[in-house]
This record gives structure tokens, sequence and C-alpha cells, in this order.
């Protein structure tokens, strides 16, 4: 195998700020809040940081979801970055992971932070409909166009469509569903910066409203404030510093389907997770039975299954049984999933809390919720585009 | 529903959104290679070929997938609404969204359908009805 440009990364630093519904620090504090501390994290200072990226950018549209820009949070970290990203495109939230990735390998960088912001609370705060995906204009336009005209305002609307399709397909059931959220609320019980710790029964679960059936209000992800930061070093670099280095073992991408408004498939998988998933297990020797845990994508819970079997964890057709009752899934079971509560019930950081919550499992930060031994995890980021990344540590 | 957001008419667009104005639902097509395509773009993506163009379909199609949506996301959207995507009949996986004018609990996934327009100035949005024949 050529040498891969994610084997010359690792990651050595990472943070998150609080997390607030809404959050009284603005997006750019918070950013500031996670970077230094992400930075601090790696035993480094922010002059020796010389790039920075984040997904998307900066825009006033879309709630919040875009509050930062790196050249405003460069500003504010007093540093002079050589290499800069903002990447609204492409392989989901982790594009500027990988993207970070090849400048460092191609020494455009070396000590890269990356950071993902979100003040989506902050927004809806003052307009509840901010964070629909109509938009303030008069009509809708791009790939929108096709379901807001049906009353379709909201992203469950269509992963709903998905869920439905697969619980026909494959005769799952809500209470198979519900055991997704129901391990997620477990787990954040164990987190200090989740945002819901509460406990949560399947009961609950199967008593909760629907909103969009067959989604209820907990497949739902909740907007928030807040921000997490990874610091990405050369490995050359990274032997000598504070925390154990996390190989990027592998990493895969893809877009297509929803990202072009063009459904392929079925509607009861997300064949360009399935390609990324491929691109993934091409780069390593790791297979998917030696991941010590895996933090999954879980915008709304039937991401979970969706993504468990892009990724090979179980077959098509077989995640609904796979965590039906949740043992399988819990921090002592076979494969511990969303060990820090997912994105259901510690927020939406968009993607960046599943690659934080790795971190705090291979560092063996999780105190309670920490899994034994941990050495290997699996991540995957997206909805519409698709990353996933495994990392490694020694 | 009163409260529709429409659609912006754009050029690789416009077409579909105005096709019912005659009463027939039109897909893009390649005249090269015959794939419907949709969305519209400029190029065809199967054969890269530029003769594309909206040519009539038959209207009907089944229920790949749907769902009932009970939040009200806006002041004045009627709830509960069925929000389907269509498998048109035409092509494999030739999908368009649209919502079910059915009774909700007779929705269902595979359910026969066709087409029935609902229109909105320039607009007229594709529907679906149960299609009983
Ligand atoms: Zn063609």
């Amino acid at each position: 195998m050529t040498l891969l440009p994610e084997k010359l990364t690792c990651i050595t630093g990472a943070a998150q700020s609080e997390v607030g519904r809404p959050s009284k620090r603005t997006a750019l504090q918070l950013t500031a809040d996670a970077c230094l501390a992400a930075i601090a994290d790696a035993g480094l200072s922010p002059g020796d940081i010389d790039g920075i990226a984040t997904y998307p950018g900066k825009s006033s549209e879309g709630g919040g979801i875009a509050p930062v820009s790196p050249s405003e949070a460069a500003a504010v970290l007093g540093i002079e970055p050589r290499w800069i990203l903002a990447s609204a495109e492409g392989f989901s939230h982790m594009a500027p992971i990988f993207n970070a990735v090849t400048a460092i390998a191609c020494g455009l960088a070396r000590h890269v932070v990356v950071f993902r912001s979100v003040a989506q609370a902050q927004a809806r705060a003052v307009s509840r409909a901010s964070t629909l995906m109509s938009g303030a204009r008069e009509r809708v336009d791009g790939n929108n166009a096709w379901t807001v005209p049906y009353g379709a305002l909201s992203p469950i609307n269509t992963f709903a469509l998905y869920a439905q399709a697969y619980f026909a397909k494959y005769g799952a059931t809500e209470a198979q569903l519900g055991a997704i959220a129901v391990n997620s609320r477990a787990n954040a019980a164990h987190n200090a910066n989740a945002i819901y710790r509460k406990p949560l029964t399947l009961d609950d679960y199967l008593a909760s409203r629907v909103i969009s059936s067959p989604l209820r209000l907990f497949d739902c992800d909740s907007h928030i404030d807040g921000s997490t930061a990874i610091v990405l070093s050369h490995r050359d670099a990274a032997k000598d510093l504070r925390n154990p280095p996390l190989h990027i073992e592998a990493m895969g991408m893809a877009v297509g389907g929803l990202w072009v408004g063009r459904h392929e498939g079925d509607f009861t998988s997300l064949p360009a997770a399935h390609r990324a998933g491929r691109m993934l297990w091409e780069r390593t020797d790791l297979a998917p039975p030696d991941m010590d845990c895996a933090q999954i994508y879980d915008g709304f819970s039937i991401h979970v299954w969706m993504w468990m079997e892009a990724l090979g964890l179980v077959p098509p057709g077989e995640a609904c049984r796979f965590v039906e009752g949740g043992t399988r899934i819990a921090l002592d079971g076979e494969l511990p999933l969303n060990t820090g509560g997912g994105q259901l019930s510690a927020g939406r950081f968009h993607g960046y809390g599943h690659i934080h919550e790795a971190t705090v499992q291979l560092w063996g930060r999780g105190s309670e919720r920490q899994v034994r031994d941990a050495k290997t995890c699996v991540i995957s980021n997206g909805g519409y585009g698709y990353g996933a990344m495994i990392l490694r540590r020694d | 529903m009163t409260q529709r957001k429409l659609p912006k008419l754009e050029p690789e667009t416009a077409a579909y959104w105005t096709s019912g104005a005659d009463g027939a639902l039109r897909i893009q097509r390649c005249a090269d290679c015959g794939t419907y395509q949709h969305p519209p773009f400029p190029h065809c993506s199967t054969c890269h070929g530029e003769s594309v163009s909206p040519e009539v379909v038959s209207g009907k199609g089944h229920l790949a997938s749907f769902t009932i949506n009970y939040e009200p996301w806006l002041p004045g959207l009627p709830v509960p609404f069925v929000f389907g995507v269509v498998e048109l009949a035409e092509q494999v996986q030739l999908y368009v969204f649209t919502n079910v004018l059915a009774e909700i609990d007779a929705v269902r996934v595979g359910m026969p359908l066709t087409v029935q327009f609902e229109q909105h100035g320039d607009v007229w949005l594709p529907m679906f009805r149960e299609d009983a024949a």
C-alpha cells in the first residue's frame, strides 16, 4: 500500500466549549474556548499552530449553522496560519479534517486546529423558523425546492421517508429504533457536557409525540450553542507532545444522493455512505470486528442504522436487530455506541461531538462511561455528505 | 395547505413546475440514451449528452415511501399531511416528491398513484392520489 496521507497525521489534542441552549457566550467566544483548550490539551501554544480549518465557514443563513469563519478564529487566537480552509462542500463535516490531513502530509502545515462551531440555539431564540429549510426568501430554490413546497420544511421529513422504507422492507419496529435514543441517553448520564442527562426508558420513547412518522421527538438531535476543536499534527511533530498520538488509521468519504437531490437506491440505505465505508476499509488492515467502540452520526436515530450498515459493522437490514434491547451497543457490549450520548442527548455539535468522544475514549478520559481498553474507534459524520474515520491508539 | 412555500422557477426546473398547465406531467429525458432524470440537469448524467428535454409521462407510479408529518413548522401549515416519494412507472428509481392526497390511515408503501395538479399562480404542483384503475 502506498503511504497514505492519514498515516502521516495524528490527533494530538481535543476539547469542547461549554454547551448551551442557548449559551450566554457568543459563537466566537465558544470557538476560542474550544480552540485554546484543544491547543493546550496537545501541549502546544497558539503560536505553534500554522493551519486552521472549519466546516462550513461563515454564513448569515441557516440559523446559526455557520457562525464563525476560520479567518475570524485565527484573528481571535492570535495565530498566523500558512494554511486555511472553510469547507462547506463535500464529504460532510469531516471535510476540513481530511483536507487538513492532506495539507499536513504535503508539508503545508505542521499543527492544524480544526473547529466546528454552532449557534443554533441562539438563532432559534430569535426566530424559531430560522433553522427551517425554507430560508428567508419568498420562494425556495436549489435542492430544497423539491421538498419544501410539500411542507417538508425539516430534514426529519426526508429521513422519515428513509425510516419508513427501512421499516417496510426489513420489518423493523419502533421499539428497535427506540433503542438508539435510550442507549444515547444512558451514556449521556455520564457526560457532564451533555445537554440531556435525565434517564429515558423505552416506554418514555414510545410515549413521545410523533413528529414525522415513524420518527418521534426522541429520534431527533437538538440544536445547541457550542464548539469543538481538534488539533491535528504531523506524526513526526506528535511524538513529544502531551498526549499519546491518536493515529488516523483510515478515512473514507463520498458525496451523492441527497447531496445533489437525486436519491439513489430504494430509500432503505444511503448508498453514498456505503461508498465512504468501502473507501475506509480499503485503507486499513483493520476490519469491523477490530473496533472497540463506534461514534456514529445521529442527526436522527435512523442515521445510525444506515451508517452501521454502510460501514459494514452489520449486514444490510441487520442494524435494527443488532441494537434491539440495547445490550450489544451498551458501554459493556460488543460494540459500545455513541458513548458520550451522541447528538440525540449530548447536542448537535454536528459530527464533532462524535470525533471528540472518540478522543475521550482512546485517551481513557471517559470516567464512568469509559469503554475498557478502548484502542480503536470508528467514527462517521453526515446525513447529506458522508465522512468516516478510524482512530487508533498504540 | 394554505401556506405553501413555492419553488422558484429556475432554468432547469421551470419545465417541471409548469408542466401541469396542460394537465400532463413531464420529466426530463435524454434523446440519445433514453434515460429519464429528475431533478433535471443541463446534461444527461448517464451518457453526458446535451439532448435532454421534458417529455410527457404517464403520471402513474407507486409510493416508494411516505411519512405523516404532524409538526406545524410554520403558522398556518395544516397538519397532519402525507409527504411521500413516488417511483414513477417509466423507470426504476425515478423518484419525485409529493403530497399524497389520501386519508392518512389508508396510505401504505407500494400503493398505486396517479398525478393531479394543484395550481398556485405560475406553479402547478404535482400531487398524487390513489390510482383506482
Ligand atoms: Zn443520455
